[in-house]
């Protein structure tokens, strides 16, 4: 099953490698990585998406807690929470102009961010799947370049990670 | 502007080991390590044991821990240092021994640059340590290497490197060693939770065929005296893994013996067979539990008792676990037991002992056909036991030579038996025994070892010249890789791949040109009294080169992929038909 885990861990050099390796050690999936300092610049927030068996989650999350530089993990996926992902698209500025691609960028609600002669950038905020919605309703023959983010988790309410 | 007072990074360095009490560290010099070898040569407390590969320092710092509650220090240079010594800190890793490892680096400023002799110690040793550190500020030397032992000693223990660069060894600033180390996100477990420990008695109390497995964490934790009362206090069977030995008197009837591969007939058969498993400080090793989906056939209750939560469940499905340190918890068994003083339901325990003691008789206890033509390598871990009054600190390699130590060797005290289990590394029994034999002074120290992996770091004979260390080695010489030729042989079909040793040396000369005494044993009537007269000679080292039956093979076996209660017994002995269940 898909799980979406969030940690805080000590901004330090080498901290993201640790996290990388053991996934790469221990043959765990990341889906998605994403990872910047909080508001408290001695510490960064992590949200990796991964997928196994419930087994290989409680380990996953065991083998995090256990790694000295991650302060704090917290399973998202155990209680109702949000996910959003920064997409930017750059597609020719004959296909923005089209009115498929306008109507895609109003359901979608995205914002043009970037125009030049023959280019058009857009940016996009959504859950994963929306954002492979949003690709598939503009036909990936027509899009010049695509870059995400992987999505950043919060729990809803007040499960709060923090130190 | 430098203030009175200060010291050198390479001079903090050595305050600190002086402040943790380290009285030896192990290792070897170059020239990113300079300045800190410089340190260490202008005071005299802590001493320095020059090994002659570093691989060898880190086993001996290895050796110098399991032996001791104290942690084992090794210090290497950059680049090929640091390399020689991940097989060390690799096996030290697997089985969670506490140590700490300094390691030049290149300078500061060089770093990335492909420097002559720069490596990234901190990404090579990444997976095979607890925690590591690359210092960047003169000042965080002391901070830092205090956090090392801390985290090395702490918890589920473990090595923890500390890499230095040159530059910054040179660099000064005041020394100040009195700050508390604050990990604020590394909170070891302490105490068990007492709802826990009920749930755990309460299903002990309800067993009808119990059974007590306990790892190589019940040694680390220093809780052999409480896992010892309280086997006693249940009066359930009680297994010692591999790593666990001497946990619990190896001489007692309690004690089944050790289970999994190697082990025995009955050790096997409880675990498999029991309905109610507690685990302490052991982990469902590949080969201790067999094949998981066959241990998992058998419908049991497990309690499982670690430090470590990553332990719990990763294996086997666990019903009841308990974190915490296992001296502490035990002792709140101990104290809940007594309070409740529910005894389990004596007359299952005797149906179910009854059940053991056949598979003890069918299984024949540990016996080999002896030959008075020929040394079987079992006679010889015999007489060793005897010769020696079961008080040796015994290390071993790895191989046939290691598991009969292990079944022959009646282990009656925790930090006695000195393998690596969890890496297998040949080449650990010679630089391990050096650790032990140095912070043991005086105590019969035996190296238990083969041909091949004797010559695996040898020249560590060498330095055991140089300190007047008056280890044993008792090298089972089969010349044949004997572990590999006997999987070749029952797997292989008697292909035996590069499993034979051509070309050996005369270990007696050999030994001999080290400044050492060599003896050489081919009769069965010889083995005993060349023990004596070996052991006897306190101040020498004494290499005893045992010509054994190449041919022989360890029994019992649970072959890879299979399940405990699928152990082999040896073909050549009688096995009487007894009951199962
Ligand atoms: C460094 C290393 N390389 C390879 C192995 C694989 N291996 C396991 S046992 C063994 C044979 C050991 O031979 P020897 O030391 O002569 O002991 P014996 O089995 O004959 O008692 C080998 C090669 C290992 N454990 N460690």
């Amino acid at each position: 099953m898909r799980h979406i885990i969030s940690l805080l861990m000590e901004n330090e050099a080498g901290t993201l490698s640790r996290i990388a390796g053991l996934f790469s050690a221990r043959g765990y999936n990341i889906e998605s990585l994403s990872v910047a300092p909080t508001e408290d610049p001695t510490l960064s927030r992590m949200t990796i998406v991964t997928s196994g068996s419930d087994a290989v989650i409680e380990q996953i999350n065991k083998q995090l807690n256990k790694l000295i530089d991650v302060v704090a993990v917290m399973d998202l996926s155990d209680g109702e929470h949000l996910e959003r992902e920064l997409m930017l698209v750059k597609v020719p500025a004959a296909v923005a102009a089209s009115e498929a691609f306008k109507r895609a960028m109003a359901v979608f609600q995205g914002r043009f961010i970037d125009t030049s002669n023959s280019t058009c950038t857009v940016e996009l905020t959504d859950i994963g799947v929306k954002l492979d919605e949003f690709l598939q309703a503009v036909g990936r023959d027509q899009i010049l370049e695509t870059v995400r983010t992987g999505a950043s988790g919060i729990a809803r309410g007040e499960r709060i990670l923090k130190l | 502007m430098e203030l009175a007072g200060e010291l050198t990074g390479a001079e903090i360095t050595v305050r600190c080991l002086q402040e943790e009490g380290v009285e030896y560290i192990f290792g070897y010099p170059g020239g990113a390590a300079l300045h800190i070898y410089d340190a260490l040569f202008r005071q005299d407390k802590v001493k320095h044991i020059l090994v002659r590969h570093e691989q060898a320092a880190v086993h001996a710092a290895d050796g110098y821990s399991r032996s001791s509650e104290k942690i084992g220090v090794a210090l290497v240079t950059s680049g090929p240092g640091i390399t020689n010594a991940v097989t060390g800190i690799a096996t030290a890793y697997m089985d969670s021994i506490p140590m700490v490892v300094i390691s030049g680096q290149v300078p500061s400023t060089m770093i990335g640059e492909d420097a002559f002799q720069e490596v990234d110690a901190v990404g090579i040793t990444r997976p095979c340590v607890k925690h590591n550190f690359l210092i960047k500020d003169v000042r965080d030397i002391a901070p830092t290497i205090k956090k090392a032992f801390y985290l090395a000693r702490s918890g589920r223990p473990g090595p923890v490197l500390v890499d230095i660069p040159k530059d910054i060894s040179f660099q000064k600033t005041t020394f100040n060693y009195s700050d508390p180390v604050v990990i604020r996100s590394y909170n070891p477990p302490g105490e068990g939770d007492m709802n826990q420990v009920r749930k755990a008695i309460q299903l002990l109390m309800t067993a009808k065929r119990p059974m007590m497995y306990s790892g190589g964490g019940v040694i680390l934790s220093g809780a052999s005296a409480e896992l010892t009362e309280l086997v006693r206090l249940l009066g359930f069977p009680c297994t010692n893994t591999l790593m666990g030995l001497g946990a619990y008197p190896a001489t007692d009837k309690l004690f089944v013996g050790m289970p999994g591969m190697h082990g025995t007939y009955e050790a096997c058969m409880a675990m498999q067979n029991c309905d109610v498993l507690i685990a302490i400080g052991a982990r469902f090793d590949d080969r201790v539990v067999g094949k998981v989906e066959h241990f998992n056939q058998v419908q049991r209750k497990i309690i499982h008792l670690d430090i470590d939560p990553s332990s719990i469940a990763k294996r086997v499905k666990v019903d009841v676990p308990v974190v915490g340190d296992l001296k502490r918890v035990l002792n709140q068994f101990l104290v809940e037991l007594r309070s409740i003083k529910q005894k389990p339901n004596a007359a299952d325990l005797a149906v179910w002992w009854k059940q053991v003691n056949d598979w003890r008789f069918k299984g024949g206890g540990l016996k080999y056909n002896n030959s008075t033509e020929i040394i079987k390598p079992q006679y010889v871990i015999e007489k060793l036991y005897e010769v020696t009054g079961g008080d040796a600190f015994v290390t071993s390699d790895v191989g046939q030579h290691q598991m009969w130590a292990a079944q022959y060797y009646k282990f009656i005290k925790p930090r006695r038996w000195i393998n690596s289990g969890g890496l297998g590394t040949m080449g650990f029994g010679l630089p391990a025994a050096m650790g032990v034999q140095l912070i043991n002074p005086g105590a019969t120290v035996a190296c238990v070892t083969g041909e091949g992996s004797i010559q695996m770091n040898i020249q560590e004979l060498s330095t055991c010249k140089q300190f007047h260390l008056p280890i044993k080695v008792v090298s089972l010489n089969n010349r044949y890789l004997g572990m590999v030729r006997q999987w070749q042989e029952f797997f292989h079909g008697n292909r035996y791949a590069e499993s034979y040793m051509d070309a050996l040396p005369d270990f007696v000369k050999l030994t001999e040109s080290y400044g050492h005494i060599g003896m050489r044993i081919d009769k069965p009537s010889d083995v005993e009294p060349a023990l004596r007269e070996a052991f006897s000679r306190k101040k020498d080292l004494v290499f005893m080169d045992f010509q054994t039956d190449p041919t022989e093979n360890v029994f019992p076996m649970v072959p890879g992929g299979k399940g405990l209660s699928e152990v082999m017994l040896d073909p050549n002995m009688p096995h009487p038909e007894v009951e199962d269940l």
